[in-house]
């Protein structure tokens, strides 16, 4: 059963993988960001495969654009390389062996993909597919139950991103750096000043 | 960015069908891929743009601060107001089959108010995420990146 | 052979992202480093309900009038919200770093715990002096 879909599933995983690899291995933070806009758009590539449209469509607008600049902001007010070489923490190597472990453990008893009998495709879905039609009227399925079969949960998930956007408003606040005169050193890079250094401000601290 | 022509011009003609695009994933969300998560986070990449071309002093005299500040909640609270409204006429919260009367039309202008709701709720905070970051920010020197 | 590793070749390499997430989350230092590893993370388990939702033959699930079989919509609503919440929560977190970088002046763990300690010690001479 070797067809297109599949192939194209496993090339995908298979460079988010490399991606992923090469984020944890970068120094440089402006290369880690622009690879984790290619990492959110790999994985909306795989999303299509997995004939989650609208996810992808989501996880392409939001991963490939609004997160890589609100990054680029980041480094924008903050530093642009990480200070310390990378080394190997024995402590990290250890709690991923054993869960990376676990959950290897446990995949043999999960469904396997793309299995149709798998039990979350027959609990309450046919109902919501009968009904999308039947009592909403509505053809995309997903719309109907995100709307209006769980449309109290969504309710919640506006609640949350309102109250992030809130929280950030809170903290860096529309506040102008010149307007307010808050001390250069602690301050992002001073842009003004001619006699920054350039790319090494690791020796700076 | 101000002396980029070539991103300021293409910028120009790209930004009216962003927009256009964000109204129709909007409200074409029922028949295909799209909703109000969407559309709302595709509405905000449009101002986003013409804020990082043409500035951030520019960007805000489109949409004020004031404004925008206003839009935040009045989706939530469209969507709230929604399920109170249903409420009010005797069904459920969020019950949208007692808003008209047929249970498809009420359920038709339900999904819709909510969808508005959650795009103008999207867009609004992701605007506002993205004038917190450049409101802290200089304009930075070209040969700085 | 090759069936059976295709059975849960996803969950595996799914498995493996995860963990790269982690690792980045538990042994980097540098703090937008480690919101980046809890993207990759979050991007994981993304992809694992999208996975588990996934019918093989299946189309999106949008209605076309004629019978077909979808995969499972509810995984893509869930997760199609949690994207966007999920922004929304690491802008905040970005925002956390910025006030910790301008009340620090680093984004290094290791010099934000050093610069804590001095302003401690500093604060008890005050008191003892």
């Amino acid at each position: 059963m070797l067809d297109m879909v599949t192939v194209v599933d496993v090339v995908l995983l298979a460079l988010l993988s490399t991606t992923a690899v090469a984020i944890l291995i970068m120094r440089h933070l402006f290369a880690v960001v622009a690879l984790t806009g290619a990492f959110s758009l790999l994985s909306a590539g795989l999303l299509v495969t997995l004939d989650a449209v609208d996810v992808a469509f989501t996880e392409a607008a939001v991963g490939a654009g609004i997160s890589t600049v609100l990054m680029l902001g980041t480094l924008a007010l903050t530093r642009r390389r990480e200070s310390r070489p990378p080394r190997l923490s024995p402590i990290g190597l250890l709690i991923i062996t054993i869960t990376g472990g676990a959950l290897i453990y446990a995949t043999p008893d999960m469904p396997k993909f793309g299995d149709p009998n798998a039990p979350s495709h027959q609990h309450i879905i046919p109902s919501y597919i009968k009904g999308s039609q039947d009592d909403i009227g509505i053809p995309n399925i997903v719309t109907s139950i995100l709307a209006s079969y769980r449309s109290f949960d969504t309710l919640g998930e506006v609640a949350v991103i309102f109250t992030a956007g809130m929280g950030v408003i809170i903290l860096l606040g529309r506040r102008r750096e010149d307007e307010h005169g808050y001390s250069e050193d602690g301050a992002a890079y001073p842009l003004k000043d001619k006699n920054k250094p350039k790319i090494n401000d690791e020796t700076s601290t | 960015m101000r002396h980029h022509l070539v991103l300021r011009v293409i910028s120009k003609m790209l930004i009216p069908f962003i927009l256009l695009f964000g109204l129709y994933v909007q409200f074409h969300g029922d028949f295909g891929p799209g909703g109000g998560f969407q559309a709302g986070v595709i509405f905000a990449a449009a101002f986003i743009l013409y804020a990082l071309v043409f500035g951030d002093d520019q960007a805000r005299q489109v949409i004020p601060d004031k404004a925008l500040i206003l839009l935040v909640p009045l989706g939530l609270i469209l969507y709230a107001a929604t399920g109170f409204y249903g409420l009010i006429l005797g069904g459920n919260f969020l019950d949208y089959n007692v808003l008209l009367d047929s249970p498809k039309a009420g359920q038709h202008i339900g999904i819709f108010l909510v969808e508005l709701g959650v795009g103008i709720t999207v867009a609004a905070v992701m605007i506002s995420i993205f004038r917190a970051y450049a409101g802290r920010t200089r304009a930075i020197d070209d040969e700085d990146w | 052979m090759l069936a059976a590793i295709l059975d849960h070749y996803n969950y595996w390499l799914i498995i493996f992202l995860m963990m790269i997430g982690l690792y980045i989350v538990v042994s980097r230092g540098n703090l937008i480093k480690k919101i980046v590893g809890l993207n990759i993370f979050q991007t994981s388990v993304f992809l694992l309900y999208i996975t588990i939702g996934k019918v093989n033959y299946g189309t999106a699930p949008i209605l076309t009038g004629q019978p077909e079989t979808f995969s499972n919509p509810l995984p893509h609503v869930l997760i199609l919200t949690a994207i966007v919440v999920g922004i929304a929560t690491t802008a905040l977190g970005l925002a956390l770093v910025v006030r910790i970088r301008e009340s620090y002046g680093s984004i290094e763990e290791e010099d934000i715990s050093v610069s804590e300690q001095f302003q401690a010690e500093s604060e008890v001479n005050k008191i003892s002096s």
